[in-house]
C-alpha cells in the first residue's frame, strides 16, 4: 500500500474512474489548462484533453446546472466547485433541481453527478473563504454529503460517489490536502453511509468527520497520556448518517463529545447529540458536548481565527468535562 | 406539412385549450391544488415548436408546462391524473401542474423556478454533443426569465461550447403581472441574443403555422452545428399568471384585443382559407377533443392516490 496525500488520492479516484468509464468526465473553474486550484487535476487536460476536462466561466449555477442537465442525459459529470462558499451561487440548482428532480418526476430522471467542493477554515481567507456549511447541504433529502477525513476514504468514496445514481456533494478540507495515510491501489470502493471507528477506546465517544477527525486525534493522544481512552467515530457521510458506530460505543461509553468545524447551531453536533439522546437515553451518564465553531463569520487575522476555529484543546477539555 | 400533420397541430391546439378549461374548473372545485398556471391564449407556440422537431430532440421548459406535455405526446389522461395528483399522473403525483415530464418522449420537464432550467438546458445539450448524438435542445421560457442570472449563465455557456440549444423566448409581455418594459432594460428580448453573438428571430406566436416555419429553420441551423441561436415567440395568455390573480396590471380592453386573434382562430381560419379543412371537419375535432378531456377526467377521478407507502419512493436511487 502507497503512503500518499489526500491531495494524491483524490486525485488517483478520479483519474481511475475517468479510465474506467468514458461517461465520466469533469468540468469547473480552472480545471483544465491551470491544472485545478489546488492541484487536484494537474495532468488531466493532458491526458484525457478538452472535451473530458472541461474548463468553464466562473458561473457557478451553470457548471451546476450543466452538471445536472448532463447527468440526465446518462453522462456522470464530476463539478468542481473552487470552494464550497461558491456553492451559494448554485445554491438553487443544489437544492432545488439535483435533490429533487428524481423524486419530483415520480423516478423519471436519474442524476449520477458527483459535485466536488474544497471548504474548511484555518487559512486566512476572510469570512467568504472559509465556512464549513456541511450541515446546510446535509438538510436536504435526496443529496448525499461526504467529507472525509482520510487519504484512503477520500479515495474509496470518491470512487462511490462516482459510481453513484444519487446526486453526491463530496467536501474536501483544504487543510487536509497534504495529510499523508496508507491508501490501497486500484479499484478501493467503500459504500457510502458508513461510519467508522477510526481509533478504538473506552472512556468516551468523539463523533467527528473530515478536519474534526485531525483535531480529534491530537485530542486523543494528549488524554492518552492521563489514561483517558476515547474511541473516535468517523461520521465520513453526513447524509445518510450511518448512527450505528456512534450508538454502539455510547452504550459503551456513556459519554459523548462532538466536534465539528462548522458553527454549532443547527449544525452536526445538534443532529448527532439529538439521535444519541433518541436513541440511547438510557444510556446517558454526562450530557453530550459539542465542539465547533464560535459563532462569527471567520476573520482574517491569524490569531483570531485560529481562537474562533475548534482546536485540540477544546476537544481535551471537553472530553474532561464529560467524565 | 401534410394536411393529416396539419389537422393533428389543430387537435392538440384544442385539446390543450379544452383540458385547461376544464383544469380550471375542477380547480375551483378543489380537485386541483397548488399553483396552476395556463397556457390558454399560447398554444400556438409550443404546437408550432414541438411540431417541427424530430423524436432526438429534447423539450424543456418552466412551469406553464401543460400544453407543452400535450405537444410532446403524453396523453391527455396521464396530464389530468398529474394535476389532481394521482397515481396514474405522469409524475406519479409527485409534480403536479409545474413538474410533468416524460423521458420515453423526450420532455425534460416542467421546472419551476423561474430561469433554472436555463443552465439545465445546456447540460442536456451538453450531453448530446458528448456523444455525439444529433439532437438539438429546445429550451422554452418566457420573458421573464431573461432578467435572472441563469439567463445570462446558460446562454454564454452554451455559445462558449457550442451547445446545440435553441432558445426560446415566449414573450407574453408579463412576468406575473410586470410588463416587460417595467423589468427587462431592452422589450425586445431578441436584442439580448446579441451579446452572446447568436443568431435570432421574432416570431408571431398567435400563428401557429409562422411557429411552425421559423422553429424548423432554427432547429436545423441548430442541428448543423452553427451553435445556439434564439427566437422570441410574441404571444398572450388570455388568462391570469395563475389561478390566483387579480389582473390589476392590464385593462381587460387589452386582453380583448388579443382574443381577436386567439391562436386557435387564426389557424381556423387560415385551415378553412386555404382549402386544408372545412369548418365541418374542425368542428368534429374540436368534438374530439372534448370527449377526450371528458375521458380524461374520468380517468384521473377514477384512479388511486399514491399509497402512504410509496412516500419515500425515488428520493434515492439506490438504498441508503
Amino acid at each position: 500500500m502507497a503512503r500518499i496525500t489526500m491531495r494524491e488520492a483524490i486525485s488517483q479516484a478520479m483519474w481511475e474512474e475517468m479510465e474506467r468509464d468514458p461517461n465520466v468526465f469533469i468540468l469547473g473553474e480552472e480545471v483544465g489548462v491551470w491544472g485545478g486550484s489546488y492541484a487536484v487535476t494537474k495532468g488531466f487536460y493532458d491526458h484525457f484533453g478538452a472535451e473530458r476536462v472541461r474548463d468553464t466561466p466562473i458561473a457557478e449555477a451553470a457548471i451546476i446546472g450543466a452538471a445536472i442537465g448532463s447527468a440526465m442525459t446518462g453522462l456522470r459529470p464530476i463539478a468542481e466547485l473552487m470552494t464550497i462558499n461558491f456553492a451559494f451561487s448554485a445554491m438553487d440548482h443544489i437544492v432545488n433541481e439535483a435533490a429533487k428532480l428524481h423524486y419530483m418526476f415520480g423516478g423519471q430522471f436519474v442524476l449520477p453527478l458527483v459535485i466536488r467542493a474544497v471548504g474548511g477554515g484555518g487559512r486566512q481567507l476572510g469570512a467568504t473563504h472559509s465556512q464549513t456549511p456541511d450541515a446546510v447541504f446535509a438538510h436536504f433529502p435526496g443529496l448525499k454529503v461526504i467529507s472525509p477525513g482520510t487519504p484512503a476514504d477520500a479515495k474509496g468514496l470518491l470512487k462511490a460517489a462516482i459510481r453513484s445514481n444519487d446526486p453526491v456533494l463530496f467536501i474536501e478540507h483544504a487543510t487536509l490536502y497534504q495529510v499523508r495515510g496508507e491508501v490501497p491501489e486500484g479499484d478501493y470502493v467503500i459504500p457510502i453511509g458508513k461510519s467508522t471507528v477510526q481509533r478504538p477506546g473506552k472512556d468516551v465517544t468523539i463523533v467527528t468527520y473530515s478536519k474534526g477527525l485531525e483535531i480529534s486525534m491530537k485530542a486523543a493522544e494528549e488524554l492518552a497520556k492521563d489514561g483517558i481512552e476515547v474511541e473516535i467515530v468517523d461520521l465520513r457521510s453526513l447524509r445518510p448518517l450511518d448512527m450505528n458506530p456512534v450508538i454502539e460505543s455510547f452504550k459503551k461509553t456513556n459519554r459523548a463529545v462532538i466536534v465539528e468545524e462548522g458553527w454549532k447551531s443547527f449544525g452536526v453536533g445538534a443532529e448527532v447529540s439529538s439521535r444519541i439522546y433518541e436513541q440511547a437515553f438510557d444510556y446517558v451518564d454526562a450530557p453530550v458536548v459539542r465542539v465547533a465553531q464560535k459563532e462569527v463569520p471567520l476573520p482574517y487575522n491569524r490569531a483570531l481565527e485560529q481562537s474562533a476555529l475548534p482546536q485540540p484543546a477544546d476537544v481535551v477539555a471537553a472530553v474532561r468535562e464529560v467524565l | 406539412m401534410d394536411k393529416a400533420k396539419l389537422l393533428d397541430l389543430y387537435y392538440q391546439m384544442v385539446l390543450i385549450r379544452r383540458l385547461e378549461e376544464s383544469g380550471a374548473e375542477l380547480y375551483q372545485a378543489g380537485k386541483i391544488g397548488g399553483f396552476m398556471h395556463l397556457y390558454i391564449g399560447q398554444e400556438a407556440v409550443s404546437t408550432g415548436l414541438i411540431a417541427a422537431r424530430q423524436p432526438q430532440d429534447r423539450v424543456i421548459t418552466a412551469y406553464r408546462d401543460h400544453g407543452v406535455a400535450i405537444n410532446c405526446g403524453i396523453p391527455a389522461n396521464q396530464v389530468m391524473a398529474e394535476l389532481m395528483g394521482k397515481v396514474t399522473g405522469i409524475s406519479k403525483g409527485r409534480g403536479g401542474s409545474m413538474h410533468m415530464a416524460d423521458v420515453t418522449r423526450n420532455f425534460w420537464g416542467g421546472h419551476a423556478i423561474v430561469g433554472a432550467h436555463l443552465p439545465l438546458a445546456s447540460g442536456l445539450a451538453l450531453g448530446d454533443k458528448y456523444a455525439g448524438r444529433d439532437g438539438v435542445t429546445i429550451c422554452m421560457f418566457g420573458e421573464g426569465a431573461t432578467n435572472i442570472g441563469y439567463f445570462h449563465e446558460a446562454l454564454n455557456l452554451s455559445k462558449v461550447w457550442t451547445l446545440p440549444v435553441l432558445w426560446v423566448c415566449e414573450n407574453n409581455m408579463y412576468g406575473m403581472g410586470t410588463a416587460v418594459a417595467r423589468a427587462s432594460a431592452v422589450s425586445e428580448i431578441q436584442q439580448k441574443a446579441e451579446g452572446y453573438g447568436m443568431a435570432h428571430a421574432r416570431v408571431d406566436g398567435m400563428d401557429v403555422m409562422a411557429v411552425y416555419t421559423a422553429a424548423k429553420k432554427a432547429i436545423e441551423t441548430v442541428r448543423n452545428g452553427s451553435g445556439p441561436c434564439m427566437l422570441e415567440i410574441m404571444t398572450y395568455r388570455f388568462r391570469g399568471h395563475s389561478m390566483g390573480d387579480p389582473e390589476r396590471y392590464r385593462q381587460q380592453a387589452e386582453v380583448k384585443r388579443w382574443e381577436e386573434h386567439d391562436p386557435i382562430g387564426v389557424f381556423h381560419a387560415y385551415l378553412t382559407g386555404n382549402k386544408k379543412a372545412t369548418a365541418k371537419v374542425l368542428e368534429e375535432i374540436e368534438g374530439r377533443a372534448r370527449l377526450d378531456v371528458q375521458k380524461a377526467v374520468e380517468f384521473a377521478e377514477a384512479s388511486p392516490e399514491p399509497g402512504e407507502e410509496t412516500l419515500f419512493d425515488n428520493v434515492y436511487v439506490e438504498e441508503v
